[in-house]
């Protein structure tokens, strides 16, 4: 199968879906001849013109208000948030406009919009450049939280957004653009809710969300070589989450680490950590165990900034703690 | 240039050479990047020194500035120690920020420099706030708040620029509008006109050269004159260029600016090469003497670019250090 880069593979999507349906649009800063920042968007422009890819002034909480309105009377716009820092701009918009207009039209309004944005650290872009900010908005009911781990998940998760009839928020993380991965050439979509089991195992199991995945399996390859085999679980969006997916590979394998580049407190890992305590509590032999990134804002200095993520020998450091019972007694 | 009474030599060799030093920075800083040793990227000031010098010429350093993600020259103007810069530009423990906040969060306490930001007009409460507080705590001190053209795209300034002048507060918001936001000329996605949004205020706005460092000068000193007696806000849009790309990255940018234009700017409006020809036509410096001022600034910049890249990196422990005030 041919390999294409995640940027590509999200530029894809767009595009096949711009030509499917004329009421999707795209929207943002410099995302018309600059194609984005990170140039995932180059191309479109010349294909769509200005009509449908639109350049917008630096107002983020204008624009996004623009998407809830227009996505409320007939079209389907997606809107581009350079990065996912921004995300605090537009907090009202979002969270207090498109995630509750439904719900409070008695299902009357639909908002049927995409925001892509991104999210991930260790690129040297200090503390508003690098956070992973999903956690915040997948805590308000209304909108849907994707989070693609590589090419092939952004191509397919990206197309079920954009035809889903709710606010979706994508996290791509800016450090994988350039990542290459296997994806077919014929359409597919990816359903929201479905985990992937990435790799299959019997004595702990690695969910990991984003870049977090790559985390995981290489942390799973580490421990392997010492005899623990662990299972690697993608859940692909964190709202809908597929708890059951997650649950089986738990009553299976006994112990969890949940890995996510969010900060620890009150984040992605925590709620996923309750879910499997709540629903395998009787199956576990340990903890169920949160790795996110440091409660710390993100850091410039390199000597500081990579140690506030998790780490492929960081997480193998703590499964083979789990899988010899050390944490059982952990005060 | 504007007739500016010879009244002191002093001052204009030190907006020249404050200007030189900008420059000398900028250089050095894209030297880095271009031989990665540099983390990250960063956004070069390199052709707007005259709005940075200009204005912090007229502060004492108990005004306070609020800057941007293209900042340096503003750190600089207002009074910034080359090493404590460097050092924090490569994320070292002698940075002004320890190395926590890089090139765009330098900030320098100790010279009223509340901060470079990240967010386009992040900065804009944060100025206002601080002339809330100057005008509270009666210091007499002025704030400046620093953005790009692109910034007045945000609904926060408007917000701000109305407080500011129901309340006469004490800030002085400077664009430096050098017509590009980012990848995209700024006026493809601005209406109207920028002068006239601050007016409708009924705040008293300028439109100026930006790269005529005198006529900046001149006006900045008038108005925190008058903001000092309780006459703010004010709002001054300064016309400038930057002569790098949007960050130092951005190399092949010829889809959406011009070299001609570039190179346009460059050669006849220069703000150092002007003002230094000034100087010498009013026998204020000779050739020679601004060509010395360039070298030990030249110097002076590569011995800290030397200093920096030798110098520690913050301790691992210091990661979890300032997260609250202790
Ligand atoms: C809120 C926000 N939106 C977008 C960006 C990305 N961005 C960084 S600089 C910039 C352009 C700013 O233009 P301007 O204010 O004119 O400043 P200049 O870069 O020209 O100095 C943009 C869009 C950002 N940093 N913050
Ligand atoms: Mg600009």
């Amino acid at each position: 199968m041919r390999e294409i880069t995640l940027s590509k593979a999200v530029n894809e999507a767009i595009a096949e879906e711009m030509r499917r349906d004329p009421t999707v649009f795209l929207m943002g800063e410099d995302v018309a001849e600059a194609g984005t920042p990170f140039k995932v968007l180059a191309g479109l422009v010349e294909e769509f013109g200005t009509e449908r890819v639109i350049d917008t002034p630096i107002s983020e909480p204008g624009f996004v208000g623009l998407a809830v309105g227009a996505a409320m009377t007939g079209t389907r716009p997606i809107v581009d948030l350079m990065f996912g820092d921004f995300i605090f701009l537009v907090m009202d918009q979002l969270c207090n406009q498109a995630a509750k207009t439904h719900y409070m039209s008695g299902g009357k309004l639909s908002v049927p919009m995409v925001l892509r944005t991104n999210m991930g650290a260790t690129r040297r872009s200090a503390a508003q450049h690098s956070q992973s900010l999903h956690a915040l908005v997948a805590h308000i009911p209304g909108l849907k939280v994707a989070m693609p781990s590589s090419a092939y998940e952004a191509k397919g998760l990206m197309k079920t957004a954009i035809r889903d009839n709710n606010p979706v928020v994508i996290f791509e993380d800016k450090l994988m653009y350039q990542d290459k991965a296997p994806v077919p050439e014929e359409e597919y979509l990816i359903p929201f809710g479905v985990a992937n089991v990435k790799r299959e195992g019997t004595d702990i199991t690695l969910i990991g969300t984003s870049s977090m995945v790559q985390v995981a399996e290489a942390a799973a390859d580490i421990l392997a070589s010492e005899g623990i085999s662990a299972e690697v679980i993608d859940p692909r969006t964190i709202v809908p989450l597929d708890e059951e997916t997650l649950i089986k590979s738990v009553k299976k394998t006994s112990r969890a680490i949940v890995i996510d580049e969010g900060h620890q407190s009150y984040g992605v890992t925590g709620e996923i950590a309750a879910r499997l305590n709540e629903k395998a509590f009787y199956h576990l032999d340990a903890p169920v165990v949160r790795m996110g990134a440091m409660d710390v804002p993100v850091p410039f200095s390199p000597a500081l900034e990579d140690i506030t993520v998790p780490t492929p020998e960081g997480v193998a450091a703590m499964a083979r703690k789990l899988c010899s019972g050390e944490m059982i007694h952990a005060a | 240039m504007a007739k500016a009474a010879k009244t002191n030599t002093e001052d204009y060799l030190r907006m020249y050479t404050q200007m030189v030093r900008i420059r000398a920075f900028e250089d050095n800083a894209n030297q880095l990047y271009l031989s990665a040793k540099m983390p990250g990227l960063t956004h070069m000031s390199s052709g707007q020194e005259a709005v940075a010098v200009g204005i912090c010429e007229a502060l004492t350093p108990e005004d306070k500035i609020t800057s941007t993600h293209r900042g340096h020259g503003h750190c600089v103007a207002k009074g910034a120690e080359f090493k404590a810069m460097f050092c924090e530009l490569l994320g070292k423990e002698e940075g002004y920020c320890r190395g926590k906040g890089g090139s765009m969060h330098i900030a320098d306490q100790s010279n009223g420099n509340l901060g470079a930001n990240a967010i386009v007009g992040g900065s804009m409460g944060i100025a206002t706030g601080a002339a809330l507080s100057a005008k509270m705590q009666k210091t007499g001190a002025v704030a400046v708040c620093f953005f790009g053209d692109g910034a007045t795209a945000q609904g926060l300034w408007y917000e701000v620029m109305n407080m500011a002048a129901l309340w006469g507060l004490p800030v002085i918001y400077a664009c430096e509008n050098n017509g590009y936001s980012e990848y995209t000329r700024t006026d493809e996605i601005a209406a109207g006109s920028i002068t006239a949004r601050a007016e409708a205020f009924g705040i008293e706005s300028y439109d100026l050269d930006g790269q005529d460092v005198l006529a900046v000068n001149d006006l900045t000193q008038k108005l925190v004159e008058r903001c000092r007696k309780g006459e703010g806000p004010f709002f001054m849009n300064l016309k400038t260029y930057r002569y790098h790309g949007h960050h130092v990255g951005d190399i092949n940018r010829e889809y959406y600016r011009a070299k001609d234009e570039e190179s346009e700017w460059k050669t006849t409006r220069d703000p150092i090469t002007n003002f230094g020809k000034w100087l010498e036509g009013e026998k204020i410096a000779t050739t020679d003497e601004l060509i010395e001022i360039n070298n030990s600034v030249r110097k002076e910049a590569e011995e800290a670019v030397a200093y920096a890249l030798e110098a520690k990196y913050p301790d691992v422990s210091e990661v979890d250090m300032h997260v609250y005030v202790a």
